[in-house]
């Protein structure tokens, strides 16, 4: 069973090929066999998930079934779960049970699907590697030296050691198609306000949305179905109708312009990882799309601007984690400033505070202009320049990461050279655009992802360009060797 | 030297709305600690604030009744700092686009005339807990019932040169918040929060001195108070060669003392940026047209309105206008008694007068006044339909204050029925003045203008003999033409 | 632009965050790496160009103003580090 898709589990269910209690015992079967050798789990729920999966068998009798009904889920442990630890991969949260459920945890509940666990990420969504987890690094599938990419490591690595079907995942500046990219599946982040935040821990407010994480587009269309949807306990949710995205997965290519910015294809780029790219390329000329090369001058700015912005917001959303009401409390604080500091010295990792203390300076008095605004105007003028460009090409496509996935320890002690992977992934947050990842090929054996960024709200026609190309090829269904 | 005093204030008022400004939990007061405190006011990870469309109408109407500009664009901006009762480690509040721009209310000096006080800005944000430091063995509990009540914060320029002028403005703020219904105004429950900035300056200076600042007092005596003494404690040090030292005190209104709060190393850096979770406010004329249109009567047009409907004179609209409650007795009583026809004056004097008395006695409020408007016009009407005399009301009054019973109940039990009957009041006059022979003597002897100031002894004695129950009036008309009868 | 050590502590003041004395040096030096790389921006004339705080410039939304949320003090302090009587509890706070 393991090795289908989430669609075709779905298609299985309903065809009464297995039951959802049947997939839900395999799939956890696996993670308890496996998992000990990518550590993508932080917190398996088997009770509650042979709950729901009974539930959903029951309910599918008395013929009640939905796509997703009895489907097993893995969610990033950055969405509140109920009853569940919810640990943002930090020792601040090690103890946090939250007591809600965030919208789109509600929303899958409400599709009948089931919880295998919450899975492991960079702590509160900081980083490329999935190495800064109070939890323990990600070990990538393709190569248990390697980095799964991040922050949402852990659902990628599920995935791709097939220890669920379907995962979500958070995106603030990369954060669902970098490890998409390195772990050879498939991950989509939605237009900024597609899907709702409430309950999904605040990393940079103006710039994370959640999304899913699978080995196809057609998984993924059916997953954002579910979590797709204006939400009125989040301002910043747009209220905008959800087209059915599986609905126009097989939509033909004819006409499709597609932008290719010279700055994406510079030597910086690995030769490998370019060839696959362009070899994807090709395929989707074939199935009638056509090229055009663009410009997008600005791209190198991202990444600065991106450096100040999200770890501004960052200072401030970090800053109700103080020992007070919930999270860690170090021991015997002597007075309210050792509360503070020592709880959240010992509760933060490394690079939780370097960006905390970045953000905080960039938005201290004498700084505010040079540093904020000045990124505020940047990330103005990176979104005039996609909007411009996607004036004329409907999608802009490249290598969603310079290089594979390198060895775990390679750049850890190194936050700059980490950050300059996250290249081609930053501006599509700063701009608030649609992007996604999908699997191309390999180099020296680690997986290549294509990157595809389209205008506001073009979710479908991404999805629909990303499934036409997995027909014409195999990369999504290949599986690493060591599973 | 002559010192000129500089004063301005800061005055949060809380919004009288059901739910808090960014979350569905109850403002109610007084409920056990943390039971009206939701996810989202104790900063639950991945809580979000949604906007209470009411505490955007209560600030915008503020606007409108000071005559101010009213941000077409607001801005949420994020106030960064640590505090226990500050549960997301930062205050949501408006900076560079506060809903409400530069407006201003007029006060009434002592002399009479008026002076206008400018209010710089008036912007939205949400409060804080609450630190409770007693009895919890060296720690300190906090309570989170009133993070994220709705607050404005009312900044006005630094016009003000008085302690009586700060007051007048605070009250003048107070009565507009009530009037409008935005705020109840109650400033023992912390809903009308007043700061106060002073410093002094040479008189005839043009350069603004030090100022210290003075937090949270909540009361307008105390405001008065702890002003004067800070005018007085900053003359002192700067007679005395000293400086200024820009600081935070507190006052103590039962010790009658001020000292400076514990000083902080350095001053506050608050890294203001505007709050990504929030949108900006935008409002169209539209908006603007449909608050005005739910505008109540303002202070200020109802004292208009009282000189001109019921004919008072500038000193009573001003003690009977401005604070609704007042104003509405007034009108209840003068009503009671046929309306502009009936004697507002009368009614205004009632109330400035002996009710004003027992109220200030009392230190009640005139909505907690025993004697309520319709009680003290049956009262009023036993004056004019002659029943008692002015006098003898003024002791019912205050029997009814007590508890004793009604006018009718009280006027019956302690036999204070007036004499009318003109045949028993002739028969006391005729009395008195046969007894009086050497002062009716007087008074033929006295030339004819000097007279009128010899009524006072016979009324005196009529009184006496009438147990104070002959209607005055009367006697007067019955002595005055007795007598003079006398005289030819 | 570069940090000292005087710098790491005051912004760690602010942020309310302890930092070993041996670590500061570390954090100052890749502080430092990071502003070096955000300094780049410094080059753009950005004069003309109006911030940008949102992808959508949407506006807020409106809330009707009516209680939603009941009591739930028991389950939101379930997990909470100290209280008593109803209240978190912190070390005393002197004003």
């Amino acid at each position: 069973m393991h090795t289908k898709t989430l669609a075709e589990l779905s298609r299985g269910l309903a065809a009464g090929d297995f039951s959802s209690t049947e997939l839900t015992q395999s799939y956890l079967t696996r993670i308890q066999t496996l998992d000990s050798q990518f550590n993508s789990f932080i917190t398996v729920t088997a009770d509650t998930a042979l709950a729901q999966a009974a539930a959903a068998d029951q309910r599918r009798a008395a013929g009640d079934a939905d796509p997703l009904s009895g489907i097993p889920l893995a969610h990033k442990d950055i969405f509140c779960t109920r009853g569940v630890r919810t640990s943002c991969g930090s020792k601040m949260l090690d103890n946090f049970v939250a007591p809600y459920d965030a919208t789109v945890i509600e929303k899958f509940n409400a599709a009948g699907a089931v919880s295998l666990g919450k899975t492991n990420m960079d702590e509160f969504a900081m980083g490329s590697s999935n190495e800064s987890s109070f939890y323990g690094a990600v070990r990538n599938p393709w190569n248990r030296d390697c980095v799964p990419g991040g922050s949402s490591g852990g659902s990628a690595a599920a995935i791709a050691a097939r220890l669920a079907p379907g995962a979500t995942g958070t995106d603030t500046g990369g954060s669902i198609r970098q490890p998409a990219a390195l772990c050879g599946i498939t991950g989509i982040k939605p237009t900024y306000g597609r899907v709702s935040r409430y309950g999904m821990i605040a990393f940079a407010s103006s710039l994370d949305q959640g999304g899913p994480m699978a080995r196809t587009a057609e998984d993924c269309a059916l997953l954002l179905n579910c979590m797709a949807g204006f939400d009125p306990k989040d301002s910043t949710s747009i209220e905008r109708a959800v087209p059915d995205y599986s609905a126009t997965l097989n939509d033909n290519l004819d006409g499709l312009k597609i932008g290719l910015p010279k700055e994406y294809f510079s030597d910086a780029v690995d030769p490998r990882i370019a060839t696959a790219v362009q070899a994807a390329i090709k395929e989707l000329e074939a199935l009638g799309a056509t090229i055009k090369e663009i410009s997008l001058p600005n791209t190198q700015l991202c990444i600065p601007a991106y450096y100040v912005l999200a770890p501004a917001e960052a200072s401030s959303n970090l800053s109700r984690f103080d020992g007070v009401r919930y999270g860690y409390r170090c021991a015997n604080p002597v007075d309210l400033e050792d509360l503070y500091k020592r709880s959240r010295g010992e509760g933060f990792g490394a690079e939780v505070k370097r960006r905390i203390l970045i953000g905080a300076y960039a938005l201290s008095a004498g700084y505010y202009d040079a540093y904020y605004l000045k990124a505020q105007k940047i990330r103005r003028l990176i979104q005039q320049e996609f909007v411009s460009a996607l004036n004329e090409v409907d999608i802009i496509m490249g290598p969603t990461t310079p290089h594979p996935a390198f060895r775990i320890g390679e750049k850890s002690n190194d936050p700059v050279a980490m950050y300059l992977e996250d290249i081609f992934t930053l501006s599509v947050n700063l701009a608030g655009l649609p992007g996604l990842s999908t699997p191309v090929g390999f180099a020296g054996g680690l997986p290549v992802g294509l990157q595809m960024i389209g205008n506001y709200w073009s979710e479908a026609r991404l999805l629909n360009v990303a499934h036409r190309l997995q027909q014409a090829t195999d990369w999504h269904q290949q599986s690493p060797a060591t599973i | 030297m002559q010192w000129e005093t500089v004063i301005g204030l800061e005055i949060h008022c809380q919004l009288a709305t059901a739910s808090k400004i960014f979350s569905g939990a109850s403002t109610a007061f007084g409920a056990e600690p943390n039971t009206q405190a939701c996810a989202v006011d104790l900063a639950l990870p991945g809580t979000l604030p949604v906007f209470n469309e009411k505490a955007l109408e209560m600030a915008v109407k503020f606007g409108l009744a000071i005559d101010a500009e009213i941000g077409r664009k607001s801005v949420f901006d994020r106030k960064n700092y640590f505090y226990p009762d500050l549960p997301k480690g930062y205050q949501t509040s408006q900076l560079a686009f506060p809903i409400v721009g530069q407006g201003h209310v007029d006060i009434q000096l002592d002399d009479g005339s008026s002076k206008r006080i400018g209010v710089t800005r008036a912007h939205l944000e949400e409060d804080a807990g609450k630190s409770l430091h007693e009895d919890f063995h060296g720690m300190t509990g906090i309570d989170l019932n009133r993070a994220g009540t709705p607050l404005i914060e009312i900044v006005s320029e630094p016009d003000i040169r008085s302690a009586k002028e700060a007051v007048a403005y605070a009250k003048k703020i107070h009565a507009i918040v009530t009037a409008l219904g935005i705020s109840d105004g109650d400033m023992s429950q912390g809903s009308f929060r007043c700061d106060v900035n002073v410093s002094i300056r040479p008189k005839g200076s043009e350069q603004l001195g030090t100022r210290t600042e003075t937090k949270n007092l909540n009361s307008f005596k105390f405001m008065e108070d702890a002003i004067k003494l800070e005018v007085e404690r900053q003359i002192d040090v700067l007679e005395d060669g000293g400086s200024i030292v820009q600081e935070t005190r507190l006052y103590n209104g039962d010790t009658k003392e001020a000292r400076s709060m514990r000083s902080k190393e350095e001053a506050n850096d608050y890294r203001y940026f505007p709050c990504p979770d929030l949108l900006p406010i935008h409002i169209d004329e539209a908006y603007i047209a449909a608050v005005r249109a739910t505008l109540p009567e303002l202070p200020d047009d109802r004292i208009a309105r009282f000189k001109e409907q019921y004919g008072l004179s500038i000193n009573d609209a001003n003690a009977l206008a401005p604070s609704k409650p007042t104003a509405d007795f007034f009108e209840t009583l003068v009503n009671y008694l046929g309306g502009e026809a009936g004697d507002p004056k009368l009614a205004a004097n009632w109330i400035t007068g002996e009710l004003a008395m027992l109220l200030n006695s009392s230190g009640k409020e005139i909505s907690d006044s025993p004697v309520t408007a319709l009680t003290m016009g049956l009262l009023i009407s036993r004056i004019k339909d002659k029943t008692i005399s002015g006098n003898a009301a003024k002791s019912v009054l205050k029997s009814m204050w007590n508890g004793e019973g009604s006018a009718d109940e009280v006027i019956e039990a302690k036999g204070l029925k007036q004499v009318t009957d003109s045949g028993a009041i002739e028969a006391i006059v005729d009395q008195v003045i046969a007894g009086a022979t050497a002062q009716v003597a007087q008074y033929q002897a006295a030339e004819p203008d000097k007279r009128g100031k010899m009524l006072g002894f016979f009324m005196g004695q009529v009184m006496k003999v009438s147990g104070g129950k002959a209607n005055p009036g009367q006697v007067n008309q019955m002595l005055k033409r007795k007598l003079d009868a006398l005289c030819d | 632009m570069s940090l000292d050590r005087t710098e790491v502590e005051k912004i760690a003041h602010l942020a309310r965050l302890q930092i070993n004395d041996a670590d500061i040096p570390a954090y100052a030096q890749n502080l430092s790496n990071i502003l070096a790389l955000v300094d780049q921006m410094q080059a753009l004339d950005t004069q003309a160009i109006e911030p940008m705080a949102n992808p959508h410039d949407a506006t807020q939304r409106l809330r009707a103003d009516r209680v939603t949320e009941t009591d739930q003090r028991e389950q939101l302090q379930a997990g909470a580090p100290a209280v008593e009587n109803g209240l978190f509890l912190v070390p005393k706070v002197i004003e």
